[in-house]
């Protein structure tokens, strides 16, 4: 016997996923405003800029701030030429064959290694084997490694977007196919390939793990000078003072985690602007 | 007569599907060749066959020979790059960059190296949209974006892009099936004066097209080439019945 008529399940079925959808904004938003309202009081000019003193209990913590762009940068550096080249070639190049196979293969176990493993290779390989040491070079590659995967698949997707046509038209007029690379499909890919580089640079800098053996300090007196230094950085600062610093000031680690999520929301931000700017000049 | 291609047991394979059989025809210089025939019966699978545009297709092979002044297409030692420049291509639907105007003609020149100078490439550019027809649309506002062209418009500017880098040949493959008649009988003036310098091969699903518009007519069905003759013997007085039939429409 029928209970509900077919009208009112179908009804029941687009309030309940409705429901469904919107508790998935709630903790988001619940994270957001719980690591405001107990941040917000420790954000002032001297925090943004001063170096801790006082057992970290007080000053700022600009020297993980500093540290974490510089590490930004780094990993941008060591992820984007293997990233785009790697996305270049299983997009426009791949046959189907046993070396495109082995890198997709490689490309998804890369994406599932937890982070910690990321850090304990890094230390064996960037520290240890090629003896760069506990420094920002190797920090740098263990993040840019772990950022890969994202970087190789959105810029696969952005490239394999570019329609067909922009490539025929270019082969007709008698470009190479790397000319054809060159000059349409990756500017056409671009805002693709961006977002998809800062979307995962974002996501690598708030980690802990991977920076933990190879870059992170828990204090340091001076700045880093060269990238064989070692440095401070947020996320690495933030477990230290909630775990290791006694009688740490709760409002000094949420501001902390505060200045560490805007910095990473500012990054998507940015990527979102970019893209958007860019999909405004190119339309097909 | 002179011949610009030959086309010689040519035939044409996607895997085990024969798409093309055993053709063999000749393209005149400085004429315009088009090519009829209902769907599916291989006309695009020619016409790219000619600049060996099938060559990145799976599977696909080609079999015979197509001499381009004399010379083998298909012989191991042709620049396949170098041969599209010389045999040059318009498609179905415009299709233009989303660039520039001038972004969209300069293209061919520039990867090709055709222009030292940049005031070399302003003539290049300059000349191809004239020779397209198509300067006194654009000349105020090259820098604007193709996109905003109408649609017979756009199909000229790639004829101005094809026709930058100074082909040979020009294949057309249903050029005007994106316009409306206005757009298409300037599209079929052009390639009247186009013809004084370039070859030309049109694909067309309009018979009335082919009639008014070119030296040659090809009728192809099913992969197979039925017949070839002056555009005006065809169609009053074609030799294949099959041929009568298409064109006065009981067949197709
Ligand atoms: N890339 C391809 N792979 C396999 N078969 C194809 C391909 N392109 C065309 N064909 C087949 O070849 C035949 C001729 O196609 P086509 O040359 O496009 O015909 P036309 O342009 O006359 O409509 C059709 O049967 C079509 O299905
Ligand atoms: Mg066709």
């Amino acid at each position: 016997m029928r209970v509900l008529s077919r009208q009112q399940t179908q009804k029941v079925a687009t309030f309940l996923i409705t429901t469904v959808a919107t508790l998935v904004v709630i903790p988001v938003l619940l994270i957001i405003l719980m690591i405001f309202y107990n941040g917000m009081s420790a954000i002032s000019w001297e925090f943004l800029t001063q170096p801790p003193r006082n057992g970290m209990t007080e000053g700022g913590i600009m020297p993980a701030i500093l540290g974490t762009i510089l590490l930004t940068l780094g990993t941008a550096v060591a992820a984007i030429p293997l990233g785009i080249g790697a996305a270049i070639y299983l997009a426009e190049y791949a046959g189907d064959n046993a070396l495109t196979r082995t890198i997709r293969l490689a490309i998804v176990n890369l994406a599932g290694i937890p982070s910690i493993v990321y850090g304990l290779f890094g230390l064996g390989m960037f520290v240890l084997f090629f003896q760069f040491g506990t420094s920002i070079l190797a920090g740098s590659l263990t993040l840019g490694l772990m950022t890969l995967p994202i970087v190789i698949s959105t810029a696969e997707e952005a490239i394999l977007s570019v329609p067909q046509a922009f490539r025929t038209v270019s082969y007709s007029v008698g470009a190479t196919r790397w000319q054809t690379i060159r000059h349409q499909v990756l500017p056409n890919a671009m805002p693709g390939i961006i977002t998809g580089i800062i979307l995962g640079l974002s996501r690598a800098i708030g980690e802990t793990a991977p920076i933990l053996f190879t870059v992170a300090a828990f204090y340091l007196p001076n700045l880093p000078t060269s990238v064989f230094d070692q440095t401070m950085a947020l996320p690495y600062h933030l477990y230290v003072i909630s775990t290791q610093v006694p009688g740490m000031p709760l409002q000094v680690q949420y501001g902390t985690a505060l200045v560490l999520l805007l910095f990473t929301l500012s990054l998507t931000f940015v990527a979102t602007m970019i893209r958007s700017a860019m999909r405004r000049r190119r339309e097909w | 007569m002179d011949n610009k291609l030959e086309i010689q047991n040519f035939s044409f394979y996607y895997g085990q599907f024969q798409a093309l059989i055993n053709l063999n025809l000749p393209i005149r210089r400085n004429q315009i060749t088009a090519l009829i025939g209902p769907s599916g019966c291989g006309k695009s699978t020619f016409l790219r066959a000619l600049n060996r545009m099938n060559d990145t297709i799976k599977g696909a092979r080609a079999e015979g020979q197509v001499l381009l002044d004399g010379k083998n297409i298909y012989d191991p030692d042709v620049d396949v790059v170098q041969l599209r420049q010389r045999v040059g291509m318009v498609f179905q639907r415009p299709n233009p960059f989303p660039q520039s105007i001038y972004n969209n003609v300069a293209y061919g020149p520039r990867v090709l190296g055709l222009a030292g100078g940049n005031g070399r490439l302003d003539e290049i550019v300059e000349q191809s949209l004239r020779d397209a027809a198509l300067w006194e649309d654009v000349k105020d506002r090259l820098e604007g974006p193709a996109q905003a062209l109408n649609p017979g418009q756009q199909q000229r500017l790639c004829i101005a892009r094809t026709i930058a880098v100074k082909p040979e040949v020009v294949l057309m493959d249903e050029p005007c099936s994106a316009l409306d008649p206005v757009a298409t009988l300037k599209i079929e003036e052009l390639m009247q004066q186009l013809a004084a310098d370039y070859t030309i091969v049109i694909v067309t699903h309009s018979m009335e097209q082919a009639a008014r518009a070119s030296h040659w007519t090809g009728f192809f069905w099913l992969g197979e080439l039925v017949e070839y003759g002056r555009t005006p013997d065809l169609f009053t007085n074609p030799e294949k019945e099959l041929t009568e039939a298409y064109i006065t429409g009981r067949q197709g």
